[in-house]
């Protein structure tokens, strides 16, 4: 599905304080219709506070809101699915029975035997949500938010507390509903998750939008260098590798370099043998640790 | 202001009854506990006493006192309203007067009938007099006729109240309760996200309640009244109706106290607050007969006053809706002021 540069979203000076604390300080962001928009950030960094008022599930302390360029009208929760990051559901219900309860407060809603196979629940749709276990809750929750239909979809950590397989289950669909040309906007601390997802990034921090672009601009802006690393012999015996700034790390010889193909051209080209040579290449998580920090957050 | 759509109303109202039926331990305990408590109070009061005095007899070492052993008079043996007490000596006696376990206390040896009051009991003030009366010769009395007609056993009188106080505590926590559980646990959360309404969604949870409230009276009623037989002197219907109304007024409060609360601990004080004061109060137990104007005026403003009042009148008295229909409209009203005030300052959030 190619990209437009329509935006879906508006987000303009968000701010939200919780009495002395704030958990919003000044966000501003546009979402274009048909992309997959990841927030990513630490604990705390104010990701579910901004989604949350995104949502209007939360008011904003200031700040505006614009979707389809209007502020959000009653239609908004027709045209939205939103799957939060923690909730409950009925108790003493299917899950067949919770999507059809769902199901008829909106109104166009999907078929749902086609929502149940869409999701993977059609073995489970006579069991009680209570007794679902992690992925298969959140399958559920995933098809409510899907439930009516809706143009934009809000995940707010979908993949948090999954198993690896649950995990690629849950991409896997999250990929088919971006075929489909929907605007999902996703939380997520994964920063792999990002990176097979998304289309577009922000990094929050601290209340903030510190950071944002594709995942490749971002990588080319924060994070240029590879690493090449060597057996240390391999240097350390070779007085022209000299020429060639390098660090020891245990046994291995560290090179950053802004590009690698030179850098293998300078080695070549000085008889130094590439044997044992490993390549690391930036990705999104060096990305995040260098703008967020290396400090623990709660 | 948006209409109310009522397929949201009726999704979250089936929803609402699908927990409900299925929890079987609340399910059972909506239905045993009137029953139990009807049961318990029909044996106690054995269908038609509710005062009895006690009168404490001494030197008596057996298990129950044989009166015609005794010295008393032969008026006050035959007294229906007395139970007599086997009391070992009169120390013993005295004791048990002292703390209001026995309301008068005679020597059943004594020629000169020597008796013991506490003077600050009002029941052992009344058994004097029953004593005292037992000497007067016959003849001397007043003139004694029986009412004819209808009379109403205690049992009938308080059968309502049961009833009323059963539909005002599973009103109260059957709503209040569960929606604060909704909120704190983020379902209300999940239900925000989609167009329903705090009007619809309060809607169906009122109704739902309601509709497992008269559930849960027309079971009961039919269960209890197998043994006890109960007078119905006015309409099942109108009857039927009055408690609708008092039900859905009752839970509706429940909404108001949970609009907002996140606190199951204190909303469960604040229940209690209401609901113990509106028991004793809108006369399930007694009636205020008698008491001070304060308190009367203060009752008026519990609905369960204007149910009870309403109900009993249908049921005791054989009233028509015309004869109730004040209650009816207060009832009405108040419901329709307590949905809205609920709405206005309900929230999903915690």
């Amino acid at each position: 599905m190619p990209l437009t540069n329509q935006s879906l979203l508006e987000i303009q000076h968000l701010r939200r304080l919780f009495k002395d604390t704030v958990a919003v300080k000044d966000v501003s962001f546009s979402v274009a219709k048909g992309i997959c928009f990841g927030l990513l950030g630490p604990n705390g960094a104010g990701k579910t506070t901004t989604i949350e008022i995104i949502e209007d599930i939360i008011p904003p302390t200031s700040g505006t809101v614009l979707y389809k360029g209007k502020p959000r009208s009653a239609s908004f929760r027709e045209e939205v699915g939103i799957q939060f990051q923690h909730t409950s559901l009925f108790d003493f219900l299917s899950v067949e029975e919770t999507l059809l309860s769902f199901h008829k407060l909106f109104a166009r809603p999907v078929d749902i035997e086609a929502l149940i196979a869409r999701c993977e629940l059609g073995s489970l749709r006579k069991r009680r949500s209570t007794n679902l276990s992690g992925g298969q809750l959140q399958r559920l929750m995933l098809a409510l938010a899907l439930i009516n239909n809706p143009e934009l979809i809000f995940l707010d950590e979908p993949s948090t507390g999954l198993d690896p397989q649950s995990r690629r289950n849950l991409w896997n669909i999250v990929d088919n509903i971006k075929e489909e040309g929907k605007t999902i906007i996703l939380t997520t601390h994964s920063m792999e998750e990002a990176q097979h997802l998304c289309d577009e990034i922000a990094i929050m921090d601290q209340g903030m939008i510190i950071a944002e672009g594709t995942p490749n601009e971002l990588i080319r802006t924060y994070c240029r260098t590879s690493t090449l690393t060597l057996p240390v012999e391999t240097l350390a015996s070779r007085p022209i590798a000299a020429e060639i700034e390098w660090t020891p790390h245990e046994d291995r010889a560290v090179i950053h370099t802004d590009s690698i193909d030179r850098t293998i051209e300078q080695l070549t080209a000085r008889n130094i043998s590439l044997t044992g040579l490993s390549i690391h290449n930036p990705t999104l998580e060096d990305v995040f640790l260098h703008l967020t920090g290396r400090t623990l957050r709660d | 202001m948006q209409l109310p759509n009522t397929h949201r109303i009726w999704a979250m109202f089936i929803a609402r009854n699908h927990e409900f039926f299925r929890d079987k331990a609340t399910f059972g305990w909506n239905f045993l506990f009137p029953f139990l408590l009807i049961i318990g109070l029909g044996m106690v009061f054995n269908g038609k006493e509710y005062q009895q005095f006690k009168v404490g007899v001494f030197p008596v070492t057996t298990e129950s006192v044989t009166v015609a052993e005794t010295t008393l008079p032969i008026a006050f043996q035959q007294e229906n309203q007395i139970v007599f007490i086997p009391i070992a000596d009169q120390k013993t006696g005295e004791e048990k007067l002292s703390l209001h376990k026995i309301d008068l206390l005679v020597d059943g040896q004594s020629s000169t009938h020597t008796y013991w009051i506490n003077d600050s009991s009002p029941n052992g003030s009344l058994a004097e007099k029953i004593l005292l009366a037992s000497f007067l010769p016959t003849g001397t009395a007043a003139e004694k006729q029986v009412i004819s007609g209808r009379q109403i056993r205690y049992i009938d009188w308080l059968f309502p109240g049961i009833l009323a106080m059963n539909m005002m505590f599973a009103s109260l926590w059957g709503v209040g309760y569960i929606v604060v559980r909704y909120r704190k646990n983020g379902a209300l959360k999940r239900l925000k996200a989609t167009p329903l309404t705090p009007f619809e969604y309060l809607t169906a949870q009122m109704l739902s309640r309601i509709f497992h409230l008269m559930f849960t009276l027309i079971v009961v009623w039919f269960g209890v009244d197998l043994v006890f037989k109960f007078q119905m002197q006015g309409s099942y219907l109108l009857t039927l109706f009055i408690f609708f109304l008092g039900g859905l007024n009752l839970c509706s409060i429940g909404l108001i106290l949970a609009a907002r609360g996140t606190s199951e601990e204190f909303t469960s004080g604040v229940l209690n607050f209401i609901s113990i004061p509106m028991m004793m109060l809108s006369e399930v137990w007694f009636s205020l007969e008698g008491a001070p104007k304060w308190v009367i005026s203060l009752s008026q403003i519990f609905p369960l006053t204007h149910l009870l009042k309403a109900a009993r009148s249908v049921m005791n008295e054989g009233a028509t809706f015309g004869d109730v229909q004040w209650e009816c409209l207060i009832l009405l009203l108040t419901t329709l002021l307590f949905l809205l005030i609920a709405s206005r300052i309900f929230s999903w959030n915690e």
